[in-house]
């Protein structure tokens, strides 16, 4: 087992990586940019090294300064998170070249899935479902339009480099087709550094659902259930929840089965994503694999009863899934919410600045995870998700009263949040018969006056 | 009590991984003990500290590092008129002479100027040399040759001229 795991991270999941790893008996060392100095994480480490000025590019992305941080602080292995460097098979080569072990899997793997288009063809080859598309990569205009005619429009055009809901333009007709392929490989090559585009039919109001799995090295492949992550704004998912309200036991099954057949073809190792648009039809497709643990993890966490952290640790030193993961059966259901340093009265403005006062909520099956705390200096340099609200409840009903009254709880003073826009939804019809999709967040803002404000509890300050 | 009686005590603590030691003798009571709940005292650290200023940047409890001398930004406050202080651009461990065999690239009183290579920073094996990019004399060296840096230690006090 690993005597000293670096984080390569920051925020609420290096504080994760953390406390999974104390549990373990594992020693941590954390790196952190100026801005961070005051973060929970860094004082919670054992070690703590200071990597660079706030600007990411200058520090959480710097995978030599990362390196010569895990050099002197003699670590045997690195857990990259979410985001960052954890999706760079640059760095996974890195780490395997300097003999520390990257927690995740190879850094062949990494790429050939984190290149869309080939993950797409991978996808293929092995019998799931994808959206109709291209076969490749579109280069000529002359091509692209005759793949987009094949296809049927409305079509949607995608960067090979890009993922996590960046990186696409839709062409609803073959008129705005032309000028919508170059502009995509403009914002491709500037945003991605490469060019290179594909298309796929675009799959009106969808779903996203996604299916956990997890890997050891000796050949234990399950799948942990489904998410459904459909909530979202600007790409960007705001809740999540499992078992997804739209999934029938056949359609579940039929999915957690194409995603073990893949994962078992390509050699995966340690924990994966695998996101999947769904249509009214109950058709899934497969839009692309995330080879990292994912924001949304703990919802899993809590209805399978099992530390994917922990699992992730054990699994890159060797060891085998643990029995009561193998064994692991659903049960209940959860729900997540993304609280965001945002303003939703001010179009979700980002928010930072010293958090006055903050009590989080509390209960029977409510879980906090943040590394934010009261008199907390919410930096302006990185994303503004600052904690995440996770119930469980007995079913889905449960889940949501529990919910609402868990937002309804949760003191942030001196920063804005995204908390009562949340609450809002949680207590429309549409979420509560899980009649939700892809679209549905904008049409809600759209049609809203401003999100009712909550009642503020009454609690004394300094 | 003295000392080395103490000290006696400090090391039967640590032979048979004692954790706490009380005794009373008279009007005397002492108490040692040993280690604590660092996590506690870390968070606890971090909540007073965080109630008084919004820019303080409190140093980590256990930094593979020594927390630098001045708040990490070495403001001009804590610095006397006319001295500045060059931190550590990068992550790594400090050498402050080409090889262990050649004399320093600077001393105490060395004049620089902004090419004059003052240190290396070694990681992975990759020797880096960190130029001053100011000209003045040193006035003080603040690491030891062979110690782990990281980014923003301060390494050298520098006069300007």
């Amino acid at each position: 087992m690993f005597k000293n795991i670096l984080v390569a991270n920051r925020g609420e999941i290096a504080l994760r990586v953390i406390r999974a790893a104390k549990e373990l008996g594992i020693r941590t060392t954390a790196v952190y940019s100026e801005a961070d100095a005051d973060s929970m994480h860094v004082h919670l480490a054992d070690d703590a090294i200071c990597i660079g000025p706030p600007a990411s590019a200058e520090s959480y992305l710097k995978m030599e300064t990362i390196l010569s941080a895990a050099e002197i602080a003699n670590v045997d292995a690195i857990h990259p998170g979410y985001g960052f460097l954890s999706e760079n098979p640059h760095f996974a080569q890195l780490c395997e070249t300097c003999r520390v072990k990257f927690i995740g899997p190879s850094a062949d793997v990494i790429r050939r899935m984190g290149d869309k288009n080939e993950a797409r063809a991978t996808a293929v080859k092995y019998g799931v479902p994808v959206t109709p598309g291209s076969n490749g990569i579109v280069e000529t205009e002359k091509e692209e339009v005759q793949e987009a005619n094949k296809i049927g429009y409305p079509v949607m055009i995608k960067a090979s480099a890009g993922g996590g809901g960046r990186g696409m333009r839709p062409a609803l007709n073959q008129a705005s087709f032309v000028n919508a392929f170059h502009a995509a490989r403009t914002e491709a090559q500037a945003c991605f550094g490469s060019s290179d585009v594909y298309i796929e039919k675009l799959i009106e109001n969808p779903h996203h659902v996604e299916v956990q799995v997890i890997a050891d090295s000796k050949g234990g492949i399950i799948q942990l259930g489904e998410r459904d992550c459909s909530m979202q704004r600007r790409n960007q998912k705001i809740i999540e929840e499992t078992p997804s309200p739209l999934l029938t036991d056949k359609l579940r099954a039929d999915m957690a089965e194409a995603s073990v057949t893949l994962v078992k073809n390509i050699g995966y190792e340690n924990c994966g994503t695998i996101e999947y648009l769904v249509d009214d039809a109950g058709n899934f497709f497969f839009m692309e694999m995330n080879t990292r643990i994912q924001v949304e993890h703990p919802i899993t966490e809590e209805v399978w009863g099992c530390d994917l952290i922990k699992e992730q640790i054990r699994i890159a030193a060797g060891q085998r899934l643990s029995k009561h993961v193998l064994a692991a059966q659903p049960r209940g259901h959860s729900i997540e919410c993304r609280i965001n340093a945002e303003d939703p009265y001010n179009n979700f403005a980002p928010s930072p600045g010293k958090i006055s006062l903050f009590y989080p909520s509390g209960g029977r099956g409510v879980r906090v995870d943040t590394h934010v705390y009261s008199g907390y200096e919410v930096p302006p340099h990185y994303d503004s998700m600052i904690a995440k609200l996770i119930v469980t409840g007995a079913d889905r009903e449960v889940a949501i009263a529990r919910m609402i009254r868990a937002l309804n709880e949760f003191v942030i003073r001196g920063i804005k949040t995204t908390i009562p826009f949340q609450s809002s939804i949680l207590k429309e019809a549409a979420f509560r018969n899980g009649i939700y999709n892809i679209a549905w967040v904008e049409k809600f803002l759209a049609s809203q006056p401003d999100p009712p404000e909550l009642p503020d509890i009454e609690l004394l300050e300094e | 009590m003295n000392f080395k009686e103490i000290q006696k005590i400090v090391e039967l603590m640590n032979e048979h991984d004692l954790s706490q030691f009380t005794l009373e003798q008279g009007d005397t009571k002492m108490e040692l003990k040993k280690g604590g709940n660092m996590d506690i005292q870390a968070v606890e650290r971090l909540l007073a500290s965080s109630g008084s200023s919004g820019t303080m940047h409190s140093a980590p409890a256990h930094p593979v590092t020594p927390p630098p001398p001045t708040d990490q930004a070495g403001s001009p406050s804590s610095l006397p008129a006319g001295v500045e202080e060059i931190t550590s651009p990068m992550v790594g461990t400090l050498y402050s002479s080409p090889d262990p065999e050649s004399e320093p690239f600077v001393k105490v009183g060395s004049k620089i100027s902004p090419d004059s290579v003052l240190c290396i920073v070694e990681a992975m094996k990759v020797m880096n040399e960190i130029k001053s990019e100011i000209s003045g004399e040193i006035i003080e060296i603040l690491v030891e040759n062979g110690t782990p840096v990281q980014f923003g230690d301060p390494l050298f006090r520098v006069k300007c001229s």
